[in-house]
């Protein structure tokens, strides 16, 4: 397994890279840790003629957290997230996550940039952002915008982001105190991708449900973030009943495929059981 | 495609060579630098055969390109014995415990469980075996690396406290 | 002297012989990346040779067009079938008697078959290159299922018909079909059936055992460099039998036997993967004669895995009749056996199922038949023993599921059943119904011993709780007694009726003793982890009272060492383990007449003790080994030539039994499929044992094995061939996290028949540990009314499983 030859390019800014990206177009990809792009490179399922990296750009790096908002640079490790006390203590459903990715190695290397920018629906990071509610930051040619999470994924592979844009943040609204949060995994082993997977965020107030997020992933060509399943539980006391009408709704949403993993009616049923834990444990996490 | 003008610091030795920039770390160090304990074993970054150290985090290197290494620190299980060329502790403690057979997975076994015990230098069994997770090994069973690393973390724990 | 205080224990002792848990001296090397494995070999002027793939599995080659690739920079040949046609060697033996094409000859048979062979100044140049090979195909009917080739009219074989389309013979007899490769029978067909058709019980059963691939983290490779000023070639590579690839190199190249230098190195893991003859071997051997350069071929992972060596892929149909009270009374088995587009397995010649015919198991069946029929398809060449003796863990399988079968037919407990059917230690040695005769056993003392440590009837008690309070909806878990009992055929074998390509399956054992008093020895057989420089060491130390730290053991290298068939089907220890032996009891012999000449008293007058020899009644006067080697070589000794050294070929006269008793106690996530193992207990008889602690990490490793195999690891196809587990992300093997600690036990019964009692371990927790997994799995549902379900038990299928019982209603 040989990638095809590349000229590699490693700029000092966003700028610099953009204008490698805006020079050669189609031929051109950035690479953060390159744990999705450097296999497909070496399986010549990717050509890529400019590998542009990301590594020396400062501003692509660091975590800060703000009262209301989380930043995270684009790339920001697994590693890194694990290992920051304070973005426990803020989200603590990100380190829940990022230790069910990959394995330690690939942690090290692997970024929350290019976990949801590359549009890989195995990948956690994006269902993820969606249950959070977090934004995107992508700069391009035209300046910077940001785009919702829950927005952001068009198909396998195919992502709001153009061509020569690149994703330099990720920014997390803090959950409100006491939000019950869970990130539930079912795989085959560690370093495979979910068979199902699902974050859920729960809020209440007098064992009554005031908010709720659940996004699922690994069950359709995109993350799916269902809004019928959070409102199934809102206003709701997260009783069994408000739990399965929020498991059915998801269900209903959800689109696996069959894989070496298991047909589509397994996955079905394990997602609702997955998801139903995530329920259960966020429920048992939230206070107030 | 041109090639590049590298240059590594590899087992505390700067060094260089001319590579093409898709030339893979784990090809750089093997055919290059001729430093073999990394192994290839399954190339798509699933079995840490290829496991070095670099810039301080436990890397797979047939998923990284010689150029993104470009300037770094790398320490492979070569750089891991003692200067007098007797084995380093946790080496030792392999040897000790049985926790090899066949040798193909063990360099990067090594140089995995040094990184790890430089961040958790008293793991328990459990987290020995989530933070190993990223090596594949088909001889052993992984009980007696487990073995191997909790031994070699209580040597080098009792060996800090002495020096203290 | 200083060791005059020392008593014999403590002599004993320093000589770090049989039964010590000796360091593995192996591991000062590998500790430090210091291996030497063929991809580590390095030579000047050496090219790299790479693969272009049929994408199909089966097509038509109608023209390969390699220009475009010969324009990229570096690359110096692009070999097809079409260059080594006039040189005969498009076509290669197979070690199970067929012919394989090491290139395509007019067509593929599945999906990853070599079609060019590309040489280049680096695997950079030869990846490049390899996409610029352009090749026409024209795309056949694919055959995946081995009943549908039996039916079909697709000649997957050409040369299996004649002219008129008519099946031909094969080399182990008539075709009824021509994808049909032969049928193989032992035992009573028509007795057999009388007992069954007039039996009080009968349990039926069929039973798929996926295909598998053994994997070893290494993959395949070679490097071959012939020198054209000596005509000498040397090929080294990942052989887990060098000589006898040697031999096959010989015969089909032509180049004589003498010219012919094959060096297995450090090999990284095998597992019966590197076994069989590779087309990368040969086309490495032809790149390097055509060039006139070293040539290197290493496979990559995704090569391993689809195209070289499977394992399995056995559909079993069993029958077993018993009696009310479960006395089994005969046996009956009939097996499909897919073995893809080659007979490529790697069985002794009168053995094209291998030793199948150990499917009667650890139980007196006083009546058994067994039919194989091999069958070509569309799918890789392969069906080696993987981590087993040839075919031995189909057979367990087989046997240790029909037994959970007949006693879900009977109402008893299996464990029960398993205990009223054993073989008894006095019916030793014993004769089976299907041909073998077992060496030694004692049964019931091992399985007694299981149940006492695991608490068998608590276990039972536990697990009919779990199934009560499941029932009452207070847990959505259930466990899993899996029960095991097995009996291992190895030590292939005595060349009476064990050969390979005609090559005898002796081994060999060379001891030199240097004058100083250490020693060298060279064996036939070539360890890949097991440790043989450690444990024959030990072995010379205990004969002959060299310690085992003095003595350097060297494999591996068929211009040095001793012709010998090699390492797998756990036949080192019980043949080349014998051969070093009796080759130490040789030089013990002549070191005893040299003894006795220098104390002046008769030959029989001296006795070996631990490292010297006293002279009988006077234990103050001796000459140890060290004194004897000096003087052996350097005193002028009348009738007695200098030198001291020995070889000897062992030919076993009987195979060797190993036997054990394994429990796995699993909990099972009904919901989601997925198991838990809580605990597993592994007694093992592998007779005396030479070393425990690496007799341990075999047992260890042979388990992990068998756990991947049960519950995940499969080699799968599409209905179009397609290879849908090529990579480590969906082919199994699993991770220290997904492993338990194993509780490992013993008991020894030494074999009789082999000169220090040994039988070989190394595949005995694989053979053992398969069936066990499984029938924890099943035995969860036994409760639930399940009588079989087939392996892999991945989450998917054990979901499917609780689904179909009605649990998730």
């Amino acid at each position: 397994m040989i990638p095809s030859g590349f000229e590699y390019h490693r700029p000092a800014d966003v700028a610099g890279a953009l204008s490698i990206l805006q020079e050669h177009g189609d031929d051109a990809r950035v690479i953060a840790g390159g744990h999705s792009l450097i296999p497909m490179m070496k399986l010549r399922m990717a050509d890529v003629d400019h590998l542009i990296d990301l590594q020396d750009i400062d501003a692509l790096k660091g975590i800060s957290i703000g009262t209301d908002e989380v930043t995270i640079g684009a790339m920001v490790t697994q590693h890194e997230l694990i290992e920051n006390d304070a973005l426990a203590q803020a989200v603590p459903i990100i380190r829940e996550a990022a230790l069910v990715i990959a394995d330690p190695q690939v942690r090290y290397v692997g970024t929350i940039g290019g976990n949801v920018a590359n549009g890989d629906p195995g990948n956690d990071m994006p269902g993820l952002m969606q249950c959070l509610d977090a934004r995107f930051e992508l700069v391009g040619p035209d300046g910077t915008r940001e785009v919702p999470a829950r927005e952001f994924y068009e198909a396998a592979y195919f992502t709001a982001r153009e061509d020569e844009e690149i994703l330099t943040k990720v920014i997390i609204p803090v959950p409100a105190a006491g939000t019950g949060q869970a990130y539930e995994k079912q795989k085959r082993k560690i370093g495979d991708y979910a068979t199902a997977a699902s974050g859920v965020m729960i809020q209440t107030e007098g064992g009554v449900c005031t908010a709720a997020s659940i996004a699922m992933t690994n069950l359709a060509d995109t993350p799916i973030w269902c809004e019928a399943a959070s409102d199934a539980l809102v206003g709701s006391d997260l009783g069994d009943v408000a739990c399965k009408a929020a498991v059915a709704a998801a269900i209903d949403a959800i689109e696996p495929v069959a894989d070496n993993r298991g047909p589509v009616e397994f996955k079905k049923h394990v997602a609702g059981v997955i998801l139903r834990r995530a329920i259960d444990r966020a429920i048992a996490r939230a206070s107030n | 495609m041109s090639k590049m003008h590298v240059k590594l610091k590899v087992n505390g030795r700067e060094v260089e060579g001319l590579a093409e920039p898709r030339t893979l770390l784990i090809h750089f160090l093997r055919e290059n630098l001729k430093i073999t304990g990394p192994h290839i074993g399954c190339e798509t970054s699933h079995c840490g055969a290829c496991t070095v150290d670099l810039n301080g985090k436990s890397v797979k290197s047939c998923t990284v390109f010689v150029a993104q290494a470009q300037e770094a620190e790398i320490t492979t299980v070569e750089g891991l014995a003692n200067d007098d060329g007797t084995l380093g502790v946790i080496q030792e403690m392999f040897r000790e415990h049985h926790g090899l057979q066949c040798g193909f997975c063990t360099p990067g076994m090594i140089t995995r469980a040094h990184r790890l015990l430089q961040e958790n230098p008293s793991p328990t069994e459990e987290e020995v075996r989530f933070g190993m997770a990223g090596n594949l090994c088909r001889c052993t069973g992984y009980q007696n690396i487990v073995k191997s690393i909790m031994a070699a973390s209580d040597q080098l724990n009792a060996q800090k406290e002495a020096a203290e | 002297m200083k060791d005059e205080v020392q008593t014999p224990e403590d002599r004993a002792a320093g000589l770090k012989g049989m039964g010590c848990s000796r360091k593995r001296v192996e591991d000062v090397r590998f500790t430090q990346g210091k291996g030497n494995y063929v991809d580590d070999i390095k030579l000047d002027g050496m090219l790299f040779g790479d693969f272009v793939r049929s994408p199909y599995a089966h097509a038509r080659v109608k023209s390969i067009n390699s220009e475009e690739a010969m324009k990229v920079p570096g690359v110096v040949a692009v070999i097809t079938a079409a260059d080594l046609e006039p040189l005969g060697l498009h076509w290669m033996p197979t070690l199970a008697g067929d012919k394989q094409m090491v290139l395509a000859d007019g067509k593929v048979l599945f999906q990853g078959q070599e079609v060019a062979f590309v040489v280049a100044e680096d695997r950079y140049a030869a990846a490049d290159a390899v996409e610029l090979v352009e090749v026409e195909y024209e795309e056949l009917p694919v055959i995946v299922d081995p009943f549908e080739a039996l039916k079909s009219d697709v000649v997957l074989r050409e040369d299996t018909v004649d002219e008129n389309g008519k099946a031909t013979d094969g080399a182990h007899g008539p075709r009824n079909h021509p994808n049909h490769i032969f049928t193989w029978e032992a035992g009573e067909e028509a007795e057999t059936n009388a007992v069954i058709d007039s039996a009080e019980v009968v349990a039926e059963e069929t039973m798929y055992y996926h295909r598998t691939h053994p994997c070893p983290l290494e993959t395949c490779g070679s490097v071959a460099s012939m020198d054209k000023v000596t005509g000498k070639l040397t090929l080294w590579g990942t052989f887990q039998a060098p000589h006898a690839i040697r031999t096959v190199v010989s015969l089909i190249s032509g180049i004589a036997e003498h010219n012919i230098r094959v060096i297995s190195p450090d090999i990284g893991g095998g597992f019966g993967n590197k076994v069989g003859a590779y087309s990368g071997y040969v086309c490495s051997v032809v790149a390097s004669i055509v060039t006139g350069r070293p040539v290197k071929w290493i496979e990559d992972r995704m090569e391993n895995l689809m195209t070289t060596a499977f394992a399995r892929d056995y559909w079993m149909k069993g029958k077993i009749s018993a009696t009310k009270e479960g006395k089994i009374t005969g046996l009956h088995c009939h097996v499909t056996a897919d073995h893809g587009g080659f007979d490529a397995c790697a069985d002794p010649t009168k053995f094209p199922a291998g030793f199948m015919n150990i499917c009667t198991g650890s139980y007196d069946i006083p009546t058994a038949y067994l039919a194989v029929d091999g069958v070509y398809t569309n799918k890789a060449p392969g069906g080696v023993s993987y981590r087993c003796s040839f075919r031995v863990t189909e057979a367990v399988y087989f046997i240790e599921r029909m037994i959970e079968v007949l006693a879900i037919k009977l109402n008893m407990d299996a464990a029960e059943l398993r205990r009223i059917n054993f073989i008894k230690k006095e019916q030793f040695p014993y004769q089976s119904a299907l041909g073998w005769e077992y060496d030694s056993g004692d049964y019931h003392t091992a399985w007694d011993k299981a149940m006492k440590a695991v608490d068998y009837d608590g276990l039972r008690a536990e697990q009919a709780q779990r199934v009560e309070d499941f029932k009452a909806g207070k847990t959505r878990s259930l466990m899993g007694i899996g029960l095991s009992f097995f009996t291992e055929i190895v030590g292939a074998g005595p060349v009476k009726n064990c050969d390979i390509l005609g090559l005898g399956m002796f081994d060999s054992c060379e001891i030199r003793i240097h004058p100083t008093g250490s020693a060298i020895a060279r064996l036939g057989t070539i360890s890949q982890g097991q440790g043989h420089a450690t444990t024959f060491s030990q072995i010379i130390a205990s004969e002959i009272g060299i310690p085992a730290d003095d003595i350097t053991l060297e494999e591996g290298d068929t211009d040095t060492a001793p012709y010998g068939l090699g390492t797998y089907g756990s036949r080192s220890t019980p043949v080349a383990g014998a051969a070093t032996a009796m080759a130490a009891r040789k030089i013990r012999a002549k070191a005893q007449m040299i003894a006795a000449y220098l104390l002046e008293v008769h030959d029989d007058d001296v006795e070996f003790d631990v490292d010297r020899f006293v002279v009988k009644g006077a234990p103050e006067r001796f000459k140890t080994m060290k004194e004897i080697a000096f003087a052996a070589y350097n005193q002028a000794i009348p009738g007695i030539e200098p030198g001291l050294e020995a070889v000897s070929y062992y030919d076993p006269p009987n195979m060797t039994y190993p036997f054990g008793a394994y429990v796995c106690v699993m909990d099972i996530d009904v919901d989601t499929g997925v198991p838990d193992i809580r605990r597993f207990y592994a007694l093992d008889d592998c007779g005396t044992r030479i070393n425990p602690m690496i007799i341990e990490g075999q047992v260890h490793g042979g388990l992990t094995e068998a756990l991947a195999v049960a519950l995940g690891q499969e080699i799968a196809y599409d209905e179009m061939g397609n290879v849908k587990t090529g990579t480590l992300m969906d082919f199994f093997l699993p991770t220290a996290w997904e492993v338990p600690n194993y509780e490992t036990d013993y008991t020894v019964t030494p074999s009789p028949h082999h000169p220090i009692g040994a039988k070989g371990v190394g595949e005995s927790p694989h053979v053992g540990g398969v069936p066990c997994f499984s029938n924890a799995v099943q035995d969860a549902f036994r409760a639930f009314g399940l009588t079989h379900t087939n392996m892999p038990h991945d989450h998917w299928r054990i979901w499917k499983t609780a689904n179909d019982l009605g649990l998730h209603d």
